[in-house]
Protein backbone atom coordinates (compact mmCIF):
# COMPACT_ATOMS: atom_id res chain seq x y z
CA UNK A 1 0.00 0.00 0.00
CA UNK A 2 2.74 2.40 0.91
CA UNK A 3 4.49 1.40 -2.30
CA UNK A 4 1.54 2.68 -4.21
CA UNK A 5 1.21 6.02 -2.72
CA UNK A 6 4.81 6.58 -3.15
CA UNK A 7 4.52 5.57 -6.43
CA UNK A 8 1.60 8.16 -7.12
CA UNK A 9 2.78 10.93 -5.33
CA UNK A 10 6.42 10.03 -7.26
CA UNK A 11 4.13 9.86 -10.98
CA UNK A 12 2.86 13.02 -9.78
CA UNK A 13 5.63 15.09 -9.00
CA UNK A 14 7.46 13.78 -11.98
CA UNK A 15 4.65 14.32 -14.53
CA UNK A 16 4.46 17.80 -13.18
CA UNK A 17 8.02 19.00 -12.93
CA UNK A 18 8.15 16.79 -16.98
CA UNK A 19 5.58 18.73 -18.63
CA UNK A 20 6.07 22.22 -17.27
CA UNK A 21 9.84 21.78 -18.19
CA UNK A 22 8.30 20.97 -21.77
CA UNK A 23 6.39 23.90 -22.26
CA UNK A 24 9.48 25.72 -20.65
CA UNK A 25 11.88 23.99 -23.51
CA UNK A 26 9.96 25.86 -25.77
CA UNK A 27 10.16 29.19 -24.41
CA UNK A 28 14.30 28.41 -23.80
CA UNK A 29 13.97 27.53 -27.56
CA UNK A 30 12.55 31.01 -28.73
CA UNK A 31 14.84 33.41 -26.24
CA UNK A 32 17.69 31.38 -27.32
CA UNK A 33 17.20 31.51 -31.33
CA UNK A 34 15.81 34.94 -30.33
CA UNK A 35 19.25 35.98 -28.91
CA UNK A 36 21.22 33.67 -31.88
CA UNK A 37 19.79 36.27 -34.40
CA UNK A 38 19.90 39.77 -32.70
CA UNK A 39 16.02 39.81 -31.64
CA UNK A 40 14.47 39.56 -28.36
CA UNK A 41 11.72 37.33 -28.47
CA UNK A 42 8.90 37.17 -26.42
CA UNK A 43 8.28 39.35 -23.92
CA UNK A 44 5.02 40.73 -23.45
CA UNK A 45 3.52 38.08 -21.66
CA UNK A 46 4.86 38.12 -18.23
CA UNK A 47 8.10 39.30 -16.81
CA UNK A 48 10.79 38.50 -20.16
CA UNK A 49 7.99 36.62 -21.60
CA UNK A 50 7.82 33.79 -18.89
CA UNK A 51 3.89 33.36 -19.00
CA UNK A 52 4.32 32.65 -22.47
CA UNK A 53 4.09 29.05 -22.62
CA UNK A 54 1.10 29.26 -20.35
CA UNK A 55 -0.65 32.03 -22.61
CA UNK A 56 0.37 29.41 -25.70
CA UNK A 57 -1.38 25.98 -24.19
CA UNK A 58 -4.61 28.29 -23.31
CA UNK A 59 -4.52 29.83 -26.66
CA UNK A 60 -3.91 25.88 -28.24
CA UNK A 61 -6.81 24.30 -25.83
CA UNK A 62 -9.71 26.89 -26.85
CA UNK A 63 -8.80 27.00 -30.68
CA UNK A 64 -11.16 25.42 -32.78
CA UNK A 65 -10.06 21.87 -33.99
CA UNK A 66 -10.75 22.13 -37.26
CA UNK A 67 -11.27 18.50 -39.36
CA UNK A 68 -10.77 18.86 -43.58
CA UNK A 69 -13.33 16.96 -44.85
CA UNK A 70 -10.91 15.06 -47.15
CA UNK A 71 -9.16 12.91 -44.36
CA UNK A 72 -9.25 9.44 -43.26
CA UNK A 73 -11.10 9.76 -40.27
CA UNK A 74 -10.23 7.02 -37.44
CA UNK A 75 -6.23 6.94 -38.75
CA UNK A 76 -6.36 11.01 -38.68
CA UNK A 77 -7.28 11.04 -34.80
CA UNK A 78 -5.21 7.96 -33.59
CA UNK A 79 -2.27 9.74 -34.88
CA UNK A 80 -1.33 12.36 -32.43
CA UNK A 81 -2.29 10.15 -29.38
CA UNK A 82 0.08 7.42 -30.94
CA UNK A 83 2.75 10.07 -31.61
CA UNK A 84 2.35 11.62 -28.14
CA UNK A 85 1.75 7.99 -25.97
CA UNK A 86 4.93 6.62 -27.54
CA UNK A 87 7.12 9.78 -26.35
CA UNK A 88 5.71 10.42 -23.14
CA UNK A 89 5.95 6.42 -21.98
CA UNK A 90 9.91 6.38 -22.05
CA UNK A 91 10.11 9.45 -19.27
CA UNK A 92 9.22 6.75 -16.66
CA UNK A 93 11.84 4.21 -17.19
CA UNK A 94 14.76 7.43 -16.92
CA UNK A 95 16.70 7.06 -13.35
CA UNK A 96 17.76 11.22 -12.61
CA UNK A 97 19.43 10.06 -9.23
CA UNK A 98 20.60 7.82 -6.39
CA UNK A 99 18.77 4.40 -5.82
CA UNK A 100 17.46 4.07 -1.69
CA UNK A 101 17.67 7.82 -1.06
CA UNK A 102 15.99 8.23 2.86
CA UNK A 103 13.49 10.69 2.43
CA UNK A 104 14.19 13.48 5.31
CA UNK A 105 11.49 13.20 8.56
CA UNK A 106 10.51 9.93 7.11
CA UNK A 107 11.60 6.23 7.56
CA UNK A 108 11.27 5.59 4.08
CA UNK A 109 13.59 4.94 1.21
CA UNK A 110 13.06 5.42 -2.70
CA UNK A 111 15.24 5.36 -6.24
CA UNK A 112 14.82 8.43 -7.95
CA UNK A 113 12.83 7.36 -10.68
CA UNK A 114 10.13 6.04 -11.66
CA UNK A 115 10.94 1.81 -12.63
CA UNK A 116 14.07 0.19 -12.36
CA UNK A 117 13.99 -2.16 -15.39
CA UNK A 118 16.99 -4.46 -15.73
CA UNK A 119 16.12 -3.72 -19.48
CA UNK A 120 15.42 -0.01 -19.18
CA UNK A 121 17.67 1.04 -22.05
CA UNK A 122 16.26 -1.61 -24.95
CA UNK A 123 12.71 -0.73 -23.98
CA UNK A 124 13.47 2.82 -24.63
CA UNK A 125 14.90 2.01 -27.94
CA UNK A 126 11.70 -0.13 -28.58
CA UNK A 127 9.46 2.80 -27.99
CA UNK A 128 10.99 5.30 -29.34
CA UNK A 129 11.17 3.53 -32.67
CA UNK A 130 7.85 2.67 -32.30
CA UNK A 131 6.78 6.60 -32.05
CA UNK A 132 7.81 6.91 -35.94
CA UNK A 133 3.96 5.48 -36.44
CA UNK A 134 2.22 8.33 -35.36
CA UNK A 135 3.91 10.85 -37.98
CA UNK A 136 3.85 8.73 -40.81
CA UNK A 137 0.21 7.68 -40.20
CA UNK A 138 -0.74 11.54 -39.92
CA UNK A 139 1.10 11.84 -42.94
CA UNK A 140 -0.60 9.38 -44.33
CA UNK A 141 -4.59 9.68 -42.75
CA UNK A 142 -4.23 13.61 -44.35
CA UNK A 143 -4.99 12.83 -47.63
CA UNK A 144 -2.28 15.32 -48.20
CA UNK A 145 0.44 15.38 -50.93
CA UNK A 146 3.05 17.56 -48.54
CA UNK A 147 1.50 15.56 -45.55
CA UNK A 148 2.44 11.79 -47.24
CA UNK A 149 6.04 13.47 -48.46
CA UNK A 150 6.54 14.77 -44.90
CA UNK A 151 5.13 11.32 -43.48
CA UNK A 152 7.53 9.07 -46.32
CA UNK A 153 10.46 11.33 -45.53
CA UNK A 154 10.11 10.73 -41.94
CA UNK A 155 9.41 6.66 -41.48
CA UNK A 156 12.95 6.21 -44.38
CA UNK A 157 14.96 9.17 -41.87
CA UNK A 158 14.51 7.19 -38.53
CA UNK A 159 14.83 3.93 -40.06
CA UNK A 160 18.01 4.53 -41.74
CA UNK A 161 19.32 6.65 -38.85
CA UNK A 162 18.16 3.97 -36.12
CA UNK A 163 20.93 1.77 -37.11
CA UNK A 164 24.06 4.60 -36.46
CA UNK A 165 22.60 4.85 -32.82
CA UNK A 166 21.99 1.70 -32.05
CA UNK A 167 25.55 0.65 -32.94
CA UNK A 168 26.70 3.83 -31.22
CA UNK A 169 24.70 2.69 -27.65
CA UNK A 170 26.41 -0.95 -28.31
CA UNK A 171 29.79 0.40 -27.31
CA UNK A 172 29.35 1.85 -23.88
CA UNK A 173 27.18 -1.07 -22.94
CA UNK A 174 30.26 -3.71 -24.17
CA UNK A 175 32.58 -1.72 -21.77
CA UNK A 176 30.28 -1.35 -18.59
CA UNK A 177 28.35 -5.07 -19.29
CA UNK A 178 24.76 -4.04 -18.81
CA UNK A 179 21.55 -2.66 -20.40
CA UNK A 180 20.33 -1.33 -17.12
CA UNK A 181 20.14 2.16 -17.40
CA UNK A 182 21.22 2.11 -13.34
CA UNK A 183 23.75 -0.31 -13.18
CA UNK A 184 24.94 1.58 -16.32
CA UNK A 185 25.42 4.81 -14.52
CA UNK A 186 26.81 3.12 -11.21
CA UNK A 187 29.56 1.47 -13.94
CA UNK A 188 31.01 5.33 -14.82
CA UNK A 189 31.26 6.56 -10.81
CA UNK A 190 34.91 7.26 -10.01
CA UNK A 191 37.87 9.45 -11.21
CA UNK A 192 41.21 9.14 -13.11
CA UNK A 193 43.87 10.86 -10.87
CA UNK A 194 40.91 12.21 -8.75
CA UNK A 195 40.25 15.05 -11.73
CA UNK A 196 39.00 13.08 -14.97
CA UNK A 197 35.94 11.60 -14.39
CA UNK A 198 34.89 7.91 -15.15
CA UNK A 199 32.07 8.84 -17.90
CA UNK A 200 31.71 6.31 -20.81
CA UNK A 201 33.26 9.45 -22.87
CA UNK A 202 36.77 9.19 -21.02
CA UNK A 203 36.42 5.65 -19.54
CA UNK A 204 39.62 3.53 -20.86
CA UNK A 205 40.38 1.61 -22.33
CA UNK A 206 38.19 2.56 -25.20
CA UNK A 207 36.87 6.07 -24.73
CA UNK A 208 33.59 7.00 -26.69
CA UNK A 209 33.68 10.16 -27.80
CA UNK A 210 33.25 9.18 -31.16
CA UNK A 211 30.01 7.20 -30.22
CA UNK A 212 28.97 9.93 -28.51
CA UNK A 213 29.57 12.50 -31.46
CA UNK A 214 27.67 9.41 -33.95
CA UNK A 215 24.75 9.28 -31.06
CA UNK A 216 23.97 13.38 -30.97
CA UNK A 217 24.20 13.34 -34.98
CA UNK A 218 21.65 10.21 -35.34
CA UNK A 219 19.73 11.80 -32.00
CA UNK A 220 19.07 15.38 -34.05
CA UNK A 221 17.45 13.18 -37.39
CA UNK A 222 15.48 10.90 -34.75
CA UNK A 223 13.97 13.56 -33.30
CA UNK A 224 12.89 15.82 -36.85
CA UNK A 225 15.74 18.68 -35.63
CA UNK A 226 16.90 21.30 -38.16
CA UNK A 227 19.52 20.33 -39.95
CA UNK A 228 17.63 16.83 -39.90
CA UNK A 229 13.78 18.37 -40.10
CA UNK A 230 13.38 17.12 -43.87
CA UNK A 231 9.38 16.00 -43.22
CA UNK A 232 8.39 19.26 -42.22
CA UNK A 233 10.66 21.22 -44.58
CA UNK A 234 8.32 24.48 -44.50
CA UNK A 235 10.07 25.41 -47.74
CA UNK A 236 9.15 22.48 -49.58
CA UNK A 237 6.38 21.30 -48.01
CA UNK A 238 4.11 24.01 -46.21
CA UNK A 239 4.38 22.42 -42.59
CA UNK A 240 5.46 18.91 -43.41
CA UNK A 241 3.09 15.56 -41.95
CA UNK A 242 1.37 18.12 -39.83
CA UNK A 243 0.09 20.29 -42.52
CA UNK A 244 -3.54 19.62 -41.27
CA UNK A 245 -3.58 19.16 -38.20
CA UNK A 246 -4.96 22.14 -35.59
CA UNK A 247 -5.26 23.21 -32.06
CA UNK A 248 -4.55 20.39 -29.68
CA UNK A 249 -4.01 17.94 -32.14
CA UNK A 250 -0.89 20.08 -33.16
CA UNK A 251 -0.33 20.30 -29.75
CA UNK A 252 0.36 16.75 -29.57
CA UNK A 253 3.08 16.29 -31.82
CA UNK A 254 4.64 19.74 -30.85
CA UNK A 255 4.50 18.04 -27.03
CA UNK A 256 6.28 14.66 -28.67
CA UNK A 257 8.96 16.20 -30.10
CA UNK A 258 10.15 18.23 -27.40
CA UNK A 259 9.41 14.73 -25.41
CA UNK A 260 11.70 13.08 -27.58
CA UNK A 261 14.31 15.57 -27.35
CA UNK A 262 14.41 15.15 -23.43
CA UNK A 263 14.41 11.63 -23.69
CA UNK A 264 17.26 11.02 -26.38
CA UNK A 265 18.91 13.83 -24.38
CA UNK A 266 18.55 11.83 -20.71
CA UNK A 267 19.72 8.75 -22.76
CA UNK A 268 23.26 10.29 -24.17
CA UNK A 269 23.94 11.87 -20.16
CA UNK A 270 23.43 8.73 -18.48
CA UNK A 271 25.29 6.60 -21.41
CA UNK A 272 28.35 8.78 -22.29
CA UNK A 273 27.95 11.55 -19.63
CA UNK A 274 28.29 9.95 -16.61
CA UNK A 275 24.18 10.49 -15.24
CA UNK A 276 23.64 12.24 -12.08
CA UNK A 277 28.16 11.79 -11.21
CA UNK A 278 29.30 15.16 -10.75
CA UNK A 279 32.09 16.60 -13.22
CA UNK A 280 34.40 17.08 -9.89
CA UNK A 281 34.92 15.09 -6.89
CA UNK A 282 32.03 14.93 -5.22
CA UNK A 283 33.90 16.74 -2.00
CA UNK A 284 33.84 19.93 -4.29
CA UNK A 285 31.19 18.76 -6.32
CA UNK A 286 28.35 18.12 -4.01
CA UNK A 287 29.03 22.56 -3.44
CA UNK A 288 28.96 23.30 -7.19
CA UNK A 289 24.49 23.76 -7.13
CA UNK A 290 25.13 25.92 -4.17
CA UNK A 291 27.76 28.45 -5.85
CA UNK A 292 25.84 28.25 -9.14
CA UNK A 293 22.55 28.99 -7.58
CA UNK A 294 23.81 31.39 -5.83
CA UNK A 295 25.76 33.55 -8.93
CA UNK A 296 23.19 33.49 -10.39
CA UNK A 297 21.03 35.01 -8.09
CA UNK A 298 23.84 37.73 -7.64
CA UNK A 299 24.31 38.40 -11.76
CA UNK A 300 20.29 39.07 -11.51
CA UNK A 301 20.57 41.14 -8.55
CA UNK A 302 23.37 43.13 -10.03
CA UNK A 303 21.67 44.18 -12.82
CA UNK A 304 18.89 44.82 -11.65
CA UNK A 305 19.38 46.73 -9.08
CA UNK A 306 22.66 48.48 -10.17
CA UNK A 307 22.13 48.23 -14.36
CA UNK A 308 18.87 47.90 -15.38
CA UNK A 309 18.59 47.61 -18.93
CA UNK A 310 14.99 48.18 -19.60
CA UNK A 311 11.49 49.18 -17.66
CA UNK A 312 10.23 46.40 -15.39
CA UNK A 313 14.17 44.85 -14.84
CA UNK A 314 14.81 46.76 -11.32
CA UNK A 315 11.76 45.04 -10.03
CA UNK A 316 11.92 41.20 -11.86
CA UNK A 317 15.31 41.15 -11.60
CA UNK A 318 15.91 41.03 -7.88
CA UNK A 319 12.87 38.90 -7.33
CA UNK A 320 14.66 36.18 -9.68
CA UNK A 321 17.84 36.46 -7.73
CA UNK A 322 16.39 36.89 -4.33
CA UNK A 323 15.12 33.22 -5.41
CA UNK A 324 17.94 31.98 -6.61
CA UNK A 325 20.04 32.70 -3.80
CA UNK A 326 17.59 31.07 -1.73
CA UNK A 327 17.96 27.90 -3.91
CA UNK A 328 21.21 28.16 -3.34
CA UNK A 329 21.16 27.93 0.31
CA UNK A 330 18.87 25.37 0.39
CA UNK A 331 21.66 23.43 -1.13
CA UNK A 332 23.76 24.20 1.57
CA UNK A 333 22.05 22.06 4.31
CA UNK A 334 23.52 18.53 3.88
CA UNK A 335 20.03 16.76 3.65
CA UNK A 336 18.50 18.31 0.76
CA UNK A 337 22.28 18.63 -0.57
CA UNK A 338 22.63 14.64 -0.46
CA UNK A 339 19.35 14.44 -2.25
CA UNK A 340 19.25 17.19 -4.35
CA UNK A 341 22.92 17.26 -5.56
CA UNK A 342 22.87 13.90 -8.18
CA UNK A 343 19.65 15.33 -9.51
CA UNK A 344 20.88 18.90 -10.05
CA UNK A 345 24.02 17.18 -11.94
CA UNK A 346 21.64 15.33 -13.84
CA UNK A 347 19.87 18.20 -14.87
CA UNK A 348 22.57 20.26 -15.63
CA UNK A 349 23.89 17.59 -18.14
CA UNK A 350 20.18 17.48 -19.68
CA UNK A 351 19.60 20.72 -20.64
CA UNK A 352 23.23 21.36 -21.65
CA UNK A 353 22.43 18.96 -24.47
CA UNK A 354 19.10 20.63 -25.09
CA UNK A 355 21.28 23.25 -25.74
CA UNK A 356 23.32 22.17 -28.00
CA UNK A 357 19.76 20.82 -29.98
CA UNK A 358 18.81 24.84 -30.06
CA UNK A 359 22.06 25.85 -30.47
CA UNK A 360 22.09 23.40 -33.67
CA UNK A 361 19.15 24.96 -34.62
CA UNK A 362 20.02 28.31 -34.81
CA UNK A 363 23.26 27.78 -36.78
CA UNK A 364 23.06 25.48 -38.94
CA UNK A 365 20.69 24.97 -42.62
CA UNK A 366 18.72 21.88 -43.40
CA UNK A 367 20.60 19.03 -45.33
CA UNK A 368 19.04 17.90 -48.88
CA UNK A 369 16.89 14.87 -48.86
CA UNK A 370 19.88 12.95 -50.81
CA UNK A 371 22.67 14.36 -48.73
CA UNK A 372 21.24 13.20 -45.46
CA UNK A 373 20.69 9.38 -46.61
CA UNK A 374 23.61 9.41 -48.22
CA UNK A 375 25.46 10.48 -45.00
CA UNK A 376 23.52 8.21 -43.08
CA UNK A 377 24.75 5.12 -45.21
CA UNK A 378 27.94 5.81 -46.63
CA UNK A 379 29.35 7.77 -43.43
CA UNK A 380 27.83 6.99 -40.15
CA UNK A 381 26.77 4.05 -40.25
CA UNK A 382 30.69 2.79 -41.37
CA UNK A 383 32.08 4.72 -38.42
CA UNK A 384 29.93 3.22 -36.44
CA UNK A 385 30.92 -0.10 -37.18
CA UNK A 386 34.36 0.57 -36.94
CA UNK A 387 34.28 2.16 -33.64
CA UNK A 388 32.23 -0.96 -32.37
CA UNK A 389 35.03 -3.08 -33.67
CA UNK A 390 37.80 -1.05 -32.35
CA UNK A 391 36.22 -0.74 -29.43
CA UNK A 392 35.18 -4.88 -28.99
CA UNK A 393 38.67 -5.75 -29.52
CA UNK A 394 39.82 -3.04 -27.17
CA UNK A 395 37.43 -4.40 -24.50
CA UNK A 396 38.06 -8.04 -25.22
CA UNK A 397 42.21 -7.15 -25.00
CA UNK A 398 41.56 -5.62 -21.47
CA UNK A 399 39.43 -8.23 -19.96
CA UNK A 400 40.73 -11.51 -19.19
CA UNK B 1 -1.90 -11.94 -12.26
CA UNK B 2 0.37 -13.75 -14.59
CA UNK B 3 -3.03 -15.24 -15.72
CA UNK B 4 -4.61 -12.34 -15.95
CA UNK B 5 -2.00 -10.86 -18.11
CA UNK B 6 -1.61 -13.64 -20.57
CA UNK B 7 -4.99 -14.43 -21.36
CA UNK B 8 -5.57 -10.35 -22.02
CA UNK B 9 -2.80 -10.44 -24.56
CA UNK B 10 -3.27 -13.85 -26.03
CA UNK B 11 -6.63 -12.73 -26.89
CA UNK B 12 -5.77 -9.46 -28.21
CA UNK B 13 -2.86 -11.21 -30.40
CA UNK B 14 -5.69 -13.40 -31.53
CA UNK B 15 -8.14 -10.91 -32.64
CA UNK B 16 -5.29 -8.93 -34.04
CA UNK B 17 -4.35 -11.33 -36.24
CA UNK B 18 -7.62 -12.12 -37.70
CA UNK B 19 -8.29 -8.08 -37.87
CA UNK B 20 -5.52 -7.90 -40.08
CA UNK B 21 -6.77 -10.91 -42.24
CA UNK B 22 -10.28 -9.22 -42.55
CA UNK B 23 -9.77 -5.75 -43.31
CA UNK B 24 -9.83 -4.92 -46.37
CA UNK B 25 -7.63 -1.48 -46.62
CA UNK B 26 -3.82 -2.99 -46.24
CA UNK B 27 -2.93 0.26 -44.03
CA UNK B 28 -5.33 -1.44 -41.51
CA UNK B 29 -4.24 -5.00 -41.94
CA UNK B 30 -0.08 -3.49 -41.46
CA UNK B 31 -1.37 -2.02 -37.95
CA UNK B 32 -3.31 -4.96 -36.49
CA UNK B 33 -0.16 -7.03 -37.40
CA UNK B 34 1.87 -4.29 -35.80
CA UNK B 35 -0.58 -5.24 -32.22
CA UNK B 36 0.21 -8.75 -33.14
CA UNK B 37 3.94 -8.31 -33.00
CA UNK B 38 3.32 -6.35 -29.53
CA UNK B 39 1.50 -8.43 -27.91
CA UNK B 40 3.80 -11.71 -28.79
CA UNK B 41 6.07 -9.10 -27.21
CA UNK B 42 4.84 -9.11 -24.09
CA UNK B 43 3.69 -12.65 -24.19
CA UNK B 44 7.40 -13.07 -24.27
CA UNK B 45 7.90 -10.97 -21.42
CA UNK B 46 5.85 -13.10 -19.62
CA UNK B 47 7.63 -15.87 -20.10
CA UNK B 48 10.56 -14.02 -18.55
CA UNK B 49 12.34 -13.49 -21.66
CA UNK B 50 13.12 -9.65 -21.62
CA UNK B 51 15.57 -9.52 -24.31
CA UNK B 52 13.70 -11.50 -26.81
CA UNK B 53 10.66 -9.15 -26.00
CA UNK B 54 13.04 -6.20 -26.56
CA UNK B 55 14.11 -7.39 -30.01
CA UNK B 56 10.69 -8.47 -31.00
CA UNK B 57 9.57 -4.91 -29.90
CA UNK B 58 12.54 -3.21 -32.05
CA UNK B 59 12.90 -5.36 -35.27
CA UNK B 60 9.65 -6.57 -35.78
CA UNK B 61 7.31 -3.86 -34.54
CA UNK B 62 9.74 -1.12 -34.92
CA UNK B 63 11.89 -1.26 -38.29
CA UNK B 64 10.40 -4.19 -40.37
CA UNK B 65 6.77 -2.97 -39.64
CA UNK B 66 7.65 0.30 -40.65
CA UNK B 67 9.04 -0.82 -43.94
CA UNK B 68 6.02 -2.70 -44.58
CA UNK B 69 4.02 0.83 -44.21
CA UNK B 70 6.56 2.98 -46.12
CA UNK B 71 5.75 0.46 -48.68
CA UNK B 72 2.25 0.31 -48.65
CA UNK B 73 2.03 4.26 -48.16
CA UNK B 74 4.46 5.01 -51.13
CA UNK B 75 2.35 2.41 -53.39
CA UNK B 76 -1.12 4.70 -51.97
CA UNK B 77 -2.87 1.17 -52.63
CA UNK B 78 -6.67 1.65 -51.84
CA UNK B 79 -9.29 -0.87 -50.40
CA UNK B 80 -9.46 -3.95 -51.72
CA UNK B 81 -12.59 -4.27 -53.80
CA UNK B 82 -15.23 -6.92 -52.51
CA UNK B 83 -15.71 -9.95 -53.90
CA UNK B 84 -18.39 -12.06 -54.38
CA UNK B 85 -17.68 -15.60 -53.48
CA UNK B 86 -19.92 -18.25 -53.38
CA UNK B 87 -22.05 -19.16 -50.42
CA UNK B 88 -21.20 -22.90 -50.26
CA UNK B 89 -17.26 -22.00 -49.52
CA UNK B 90 -18.32 -20.65 -46.36
CA UNK B 91 -20.56 -23.86 -45.62
CA UNK B 92 -17.23 -26.34 -46.57
CA UNK B 93 -14.41 -24.12 -45.11
CA UNK B 94 -15.75 -23.20 -41.46
CA UNK B 95 -15.97 -27.17 -40.56
CA UNK B 96 -13.00 -27.68 -42.57
CA UNK B 97 -11.66 -24.77 -39.88
CA UNK B 98 -13.03 -26.55 -36.84
CA UNK B 99 -11.17 -30.09 -37.70
CA UNK B 100 -7.98 -28.63 -38.41
CA UNK B 101 -7.60 -26.50 -35.25
CA UNK B 102 -9.31 -29.87 -33.25
CA UNK B 103 -6.50 -32.03 -35.21
CA UNK B 104 -4.11 -29.29 -34.31
CA UNK B 105 -5.14 -29.15 -30.38
CA UNK B 106 -5.18 -32.50 -30.23
CA UNK B 107 -1.89 -33.37 -31.60
CA UNK B 108 0.20 -31.19 -29.03
CA UNK B 109 -2.20 -32.74 -26.19
CA UNK B 110 -0.79 -35.81 -27.31
CA UNK B 111 2.58 -35.35 -28.18
CA UNK B 112 4.47 -32.79 -25.99
CA UNK B 113 4.42 -34.44 -22.36
CA UNK B 114 2.53 -32.03 -19.49
CA UNK B 115 6.09 -31.86 -17.75
CA UNK B 116 7.63 -29.89 -20.51
CA UNK B 117 5.07 -26.95 -20.55
CA UNK B 118 6.39 -23.82 -20.52
CA UNK B 119 5.57 -22.25 -17.29
CA UNK B 120 5.15 -18.13 -16.58
CA UNK B 121 8.86 -16.80 -16.08
CA UNK B 122 10.41 -20.27 -17.04
CA UNK B 123 13.25 -18.59 -19.07
CA UNK B 124 14.04 -16.09 -16.14
CA UNK B 125 17.41 -16.64 -13.18
CA UNK B 126 16.71 -18.19 -10.21
CA UNK B 127 18.98 -19.64 -7.25
CA UNK B 128 20.80 -22.37 -9.71
CA UNK B 129 19.26 -21.39 -12.98
CA UNK B 130 20.86 -19.55 -15.49
CA UNK B 131 18.60 -16.72 -17.06
CA UNK B 132 17.69 -18.00 -20.79
CA UNK B 133 16.14 -14.65 -21.58
CA UNK B 134 18.56 -12.25 -20.91
CA UNK B 135 21.74 -10.73 -23.45
CA UNK B 136 24.37 -12.63 -22.13
CA UNK B 137 22.59 -15.85 -22.15
CA UNK B 138 20.88 -15.12 -25.82
CA UNK B 139 24.38 -14.04 -27.57
CA UNK B 140 26.02 -16.74 -25.61
CA UNK B 141 23.93 -19.03 -27.54
CA UNK B 142 23.82 -17.42 -30.73
CA UNK B 143 27.86 -17.60 -30.93
CA UNK B 144 28.37 -20.99 -29.80
CA UNK B 145 25.88 -23.57 -30.34
CA UNK B 146 24.08 -21.38 -33.14
CA UNK B 147 26.47 -20.05 -34.85
CA UNK B 148 26.26 -21.71 -38.02
CA UNK B 149 22.74 -21.33 -38.51
CA UNK B 150 23.07 -17.51 -37.54
CA UNK B 151 25.93 -16.73 -40.22
CA UNK B 152 24.32 -18.87 -43.02
CA UNK B 153 20.72 -16.68 -42.16
CA UNK B 154 23.00 -13.94 -42.79
CA UNK B 155 24.03 -15.34 -46.05
CA UNK B 156 20.53 -15.86 -47.00
CA UNK B 157 19.24 -12.71 -46.41
CA UNK B 158 22.53 -11.20 -48.45
CA UNK B 159 21.14 -13.33 -51.38
CA UNK B 160 17.73 -11.85 -51.02
CA UNK B 161 18.79 -8.21 -51.27
CA UNK B 162 21.08 -9.29 -54.03
CA UNK B 163 17.98 -10.71 -56.04
CA UNK B 164 15.97 -8.08 -54.94
CA UNK B 165 18.27 -5.19 -56.44
CA UNK B 166 18.40 -7.48 -59.42
CA UNK B 167 14.38 -7.41 -59.91
CA UNK B 168 14.49 -3.81 -59.02
CA UNK B 169 17.52 -2.57 -61.33
CA UNK B 170 16.33 -0.49 -64.58
CA UNK B 171 17.53 -1.92 -67.33
CA UNK B 172 20.29 0.68 -68.75
CA UNK B 173 20.39 1.11 -72.54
Amino acid sequence: MDFMILSLIKLGLVLFIFMTALAYIQWIERKVIAHVQLRVGPKRVGPHGLLQPLADVIKLITKEGMVPSHVNHVFYYLAPFVAVFFALIPISFIPFGQANVKIPFTDITTNMELTDLNIGLLLILGLSGMGVYGIALAGWASNNKYSLIGGLRSSAQMISYELPMALALVSPLLMLNTVSLRELVNGQEGFYFNVIPRWTIFLMPAPQILSFIIFMIAAFAETNRVPFDLPEAENELVAGFHVEYASMKFAAFFMAEYANMVTVCSVATLLFLGGWHPIVVPAIGDWIPALVHIGGGAICLYHGLVQPARKWDNITLPVFGVAFIGAGLLFCIPIVQQLLAPVFWFTAKLLILLFVFIWVRATLPRFRYDQLMRFAWLFMFPLALVNLLITGLLVAATTN
Amino acid sequence: MDAILFFLFATLTVICAINMVLQRHPISSALSLIGVMGSLAVLYLLLGGEFIAMAQLIVYSGAIMVLFLFVIMLLNSGAEPKRNRHKILLFLGAPLLVILLGLVGYFIQTQIPANEMVKFGSWESGPGKPAFGSPQNVGMSLFTSYLLPFEITSVLILIAILGAIVLARKEID
